[in-house]
């Protein structure tokens, strides 16, 4: 299958600073892909690039298999925040970007710019001016702007950006009913709860650079499994578990931790047992997703929200 | 809110019309129609342009009123002094009065905000993403600043016919040249000044719309652009730089004065619309080079 963002080298410059440096995007058509980093990572600069607000200093990128001018009908995007004009309602915003948009039909344009409003919950504002409207109603009133023709792709950058709670539910909601219609989402965010929720694919930015990219449930699994168990007789255990040919094991007062690797838990315990070994307690631990991407990146994300 | 009811929206996995392969005829211009009259909308049903729109219009009426209350004219022949025998030319004095500066400025205003406006709002990357296509939006951007270059002079047009009804004689008119002819063929006249004027006032529409490219300040595209025709007029002005004068923009602007006599003299109506062209399609060139390649951040 065609993959619905493809780049290879994709690289910007900014004066010296490579804002964007050498990524090979691989977004694959029908996933929800969490573009996730820190702010200032290059993600935006990246969508400007693939939407072609900016243009690429060097390296090649296709949306839907082909040029981006050729694709952009095909694709709805939020950039850097909702714009619209604020002393135009929210309805007369959307019939002005259709009335720009050089592919739409305008006989459909009245139930189109109704659609979108229903779709975002937003009909009953629809003559509101645009600047009365609450940074929730902007933010959905441009994921109406991106749903107002057919899309095959979606390219969101940080939809849940400002929003309080109940807002941020909303759009998720909506990016999850939408995802499951087979669009594909482009989510970018800096908020890796948000990412884990949405997403089926990630792929990881730090400084301008692509450092990790595949299926979330891959990364999820790639987490190596730790066992950690207590006892009065460290050394012994340790023994045992480096007769079994588990790695890293580490012996310290009252408890031992290695890595599980291939061995089954079960036979862990049935082992320690055996070799006359007590056991006070017995876990298996994860690094926690956050971990690892501190791992990736050298920096936390904001797991709140 | 029945049309989202009745009809809901379609899902993306629908069955996709060929119209919406970008590709198929027309091209850039396909739709444009629409997107002009969506432009001409936010032009001037924007409060501001609207009471610049206007003030202008009242231009010939304050020049009616003026000259009605203030009396007699101290020399004959010249175009001020020939309102009390003649309405049209209330109009005339009105394109005299506003030709250096007042008319620039209006056109100004909406030409430095045309590509600069829509960035410092942000919807600028919108237009682009929907997709509107860059060159369409700046043929449109075009369209709706000549459209504008058009409006202005016919308002002033409009209501200083009316002004000069209201308060002076209607009859023959009395060319500069000393000739009269019928108030219907001077109406005829004063139709080829307002295109004339209109014409020539698209130079300082053009450089706005260039400039309007430049920069994501519209005020500072407004600012620049009127800089740009005031430098032209002072360039103008001074004798020592007679050499450029015909290379100037501005230098053309009132030359529209020679299709007030009879016969008409020609030679600088004409240099003065191909100057016109000229800049307007230099401009219009630079616009267009720097806004196809140009990075949009805003």
């Amino acid at each position: 299958m065609v993959a619905a963002i493809a780049s290879a080298g994709l690289t910007k410059r900014f004066g010296a600073v490579n804002a964007v440096d050498g990524i090979d995007l691989d977004v694959p058509a029908g996933s929800v892909y969490g573009f996730l980093g820190p702010n200032g990572s290059g993600k935006t600069t990246t969508i400007r690039v693939l939407l072609g607000l900016a243009f690429a200093t060097t390296g090649t990128h296709a949306l839907l298999g082909t040029s981006t001018q050729a694709a952009l009908p095909r694709v709805g995007a939020l950039v850097e925040g909702p714009a619209f004009h604020p002393y135009l309602s929210g309805a007369a915003n959307l019939v002005r970007l259709d009335a720009a948009n050089r592919v739409a039909d305008p006989s459909t344009s009245r139930q189109r710019v109704g659609g979108a409003l229903d779709r975002v919950g937003l009909s009953a504002a629809a003559s509101k001016r645009y600047r009365n409207y609450s940074l929730g109603m902007r933010q959905r009133l441009g994921i109406a702007a991106a749903l107002l023709q057919p899309r095959d792709l979606l390219v969101l950058d940080e939809p849940t950006n400002g929003l309080d709670p109940q807002g941020t539910r909303e759009v998720r909601a909506l990016i999850a009913s939408l995802a499951s219609e087979g669009v594909t989402v482009f989510l970018s965010s800096h908020l890796l709860s948000e990412v884990e929720q949405l997403c089926t694919d990630v792929g990881v930015m730090s400084v301008g650079r692509l450092v990790w990219q595949g299926r979330l449930a891959d990364l999820r699994a790639g987490r190596a499994p730790f066992v950690r168990l207590e006892t009065g007789q460290p050394f012994d255990a340790a023994q045992v578990l480096t007769e079994l040919g588990l790695d890293d094991v580490h012996a310290a007062d009252g408890h031992v931790r290695a890595r599980l690797g291939m061995a089954e838990p079960e036979h862990v315990v049935a082992a320690l047992v055996r070799g006359d070994v007590g056991v006070r307690s017995f876990t298996i631990e994860r690094a926690s997703l956050e971990e690892q991407f501190v791992e990736l990146t050298g920096e936390g994300f904001d797991v709140s929200g | 809110m029945s049309a989202a009811e009745t009809r809901p929206y379609a899902p993306p996995d629908a069955v996709r019309p060929s119209r919406w392969d970008s590709t198929r005829k027309g091209g850039q211009l396909r739709g444009v129609g629409r997107f002009f009259r969506s432009e001409l909308g936010m032009v001037f049903r924007r409060r501001r342009n609207v009471v610049l729109l206007a003030i202008l219009a009242l231009v010939p009426v304050l020049i009616s009123v003026a000259v009605k209350v203030g009396g007699h004219p101290r020399h004959a022949g010249s175009i001020f002094n020939s309102i009390t025998d003649n309405g049209l030319f209330a109009t005339l004095a009105a394109f005299l009065v506003i030709s250096p500066f007042f008319l620039p400025l209006v056109i100004s205003v909406v030409a430095g905000d045309s590509v600069a406006g829509e960035a410092s709002t942000g919807t600028l990357r919108y237009l682009l993403v929907i997709p509107a296509g860059r060159t369409r939006l700046l043929a449109v951007k075009l369209a709706a600043i000549l459209a504008w270059c058009l409006a202005c002079v016919t308002a002033v047009a409009v209501v200083g016919i009316l002004a000069g009804l209201i308060f002076f004689p209607a009859g023959d008119v009395t060319l500069l040249s000393g000739r009269a002819i019928s108030y219907s063929a001077g109406l005829g006249r004063v139709a080829l000044v307002l295109l004339y004027v209109a014409g020539t006032a698209l130079t300082v529409g053009a450089i706005g719309l260039f400039v309007s490219t430049m920069t994501e300040v519209p005020i500072a595209a407004m600012a620049a652009t009127l800089t740009l025709t005031i430098v032209s007029e002072v360039a103008d002005a001074v004798p020592q730089l007679s050499a450029i004068h015909g290379w100037l923009p501005s230098h053309y602007w009132l030359k529209w004065v020679d299709l007030l006599r009879d016969p008409m003299i020609t030679d600088g109506i004409t240099t003065g619309l191909w100057v016109a062209l000229a800049y307007v399609a230099l401009f219009v060139a630079l616009a267009w080079a720097r806004f196809s390649g140009k990075d949009v951040t805003s």
